[in-house]
């Protein structure tokens, strides 16, 4: 225990280092600024599900599929803080989308994956009881699986 | 020092990365109790991951991730891969850490 806490003191050191080095402009965050520019507005305003979904995907097509997990848990406290977990095992999944129907702004968050696996974890703020869909694109298609959660104190006000 | 804490576990040829990036994530509805004027949105919108020096994984992440966001992922790449997450908010702000796995 002690020595991984060892380690891993020194790369938040090494990391910071990095940090540094932004600041200072000795590296320059170019790729970061250019890849700002596409985040998907539009997907990310859509007031419903069916509209964020076309906005992000060009299509509201989508079926559910057993393979995709979600994983989340059944009753949820704080629905400020809600650990949700989205992995696919279908052939070619190149984008996973995490969708919460009920909130203000149903997309939570999409991630186009160019090499790392259909697997993310996150935490995420629920309004209230709801359920947590994984949409997943592969080979063209869209496929989607739900996890109800009963929130208990909703997450998105003060 | 940076936001951004990683902790790389290699298994095989994947490496599992869970990442803590200290943040915010103001959703812009919340008021100030004292003054009752509503803060303003600050979240971060790009999440990138590298794996020596090549994109493995662009996220766009919206107000309604958690504060002090968690990301768990799983990349390719061994041991000794040097491992890149960087991130841009709303505001314009941004940072970038590296590690090697």
């Amino acid at each position: 225990m002690q020595t991984k806490r060892r380690v891993f003191l020194k790369g938040s050191l090494a990391a910071s280092a990095a940090g540094l080095a932004v600041g200072a402009g000795l590296l320059s965050p170019r790729a970061v600024l250019a890849a700002a520019a596409d985040w998907p507005e539009a997907a990310f305003e859509s007031e419903s599900m069916d509209s964020a979904l076309s906005e992000l995907f060009g299509s509201g097509d989508v079926a559910e599929s057993g393979d995709i997990s979600v994983k989340a848990p059944d009753i949820a406290e704080n629905g400020a803080v809600v650990p949700v977990t989205v992995e696919s095992s279908i052939a070619d999944s190149d984008r996973v989308a995490i969708f919460v129907s009920k909130n203000p702004t149903p997309l939570v968050a999409s991630f186009d994956l160019s090499g790392a696996k259909p697997f993310v974890s996150t935490r995420i703020r629920m309004g209230e009881t709801d359920n947590v869909t994984g949409v997943v694109h592969a080979g063209g298609k869209l496929y989607k699986a739900s996890k109800e959660v009963k929130v208990t104190i909703g997450g998105c006000g003060g | 020092m940076s936001t951004i804490r990683m902790r790389i576990s290699p298994a095989g040829d994947v490496l599992d990365v869970k990442a803590l990036i200290r943040h915010p994530m103001e959703s812009g509805n919340r008021e100030d109790k004292s003054t009752g004027k509503k803060i303003p949105a600050n979240f971060i919108q790009k999440l990138m991951v590298s794996v020596n020096g090549e994109n493995v994984m662009d996220g766009n992440l919206s107000e309604a991730v958690s504060k002090n966001p968690y990301i768990n992922i799983k990349v390719p790449g061994k041991k000794g891969d040097e491992v890149t997450i960087a991130w841009t908010s709303n505001t314009g702000e941004s940072d970038e850490a590296t590690q090697a796995a």
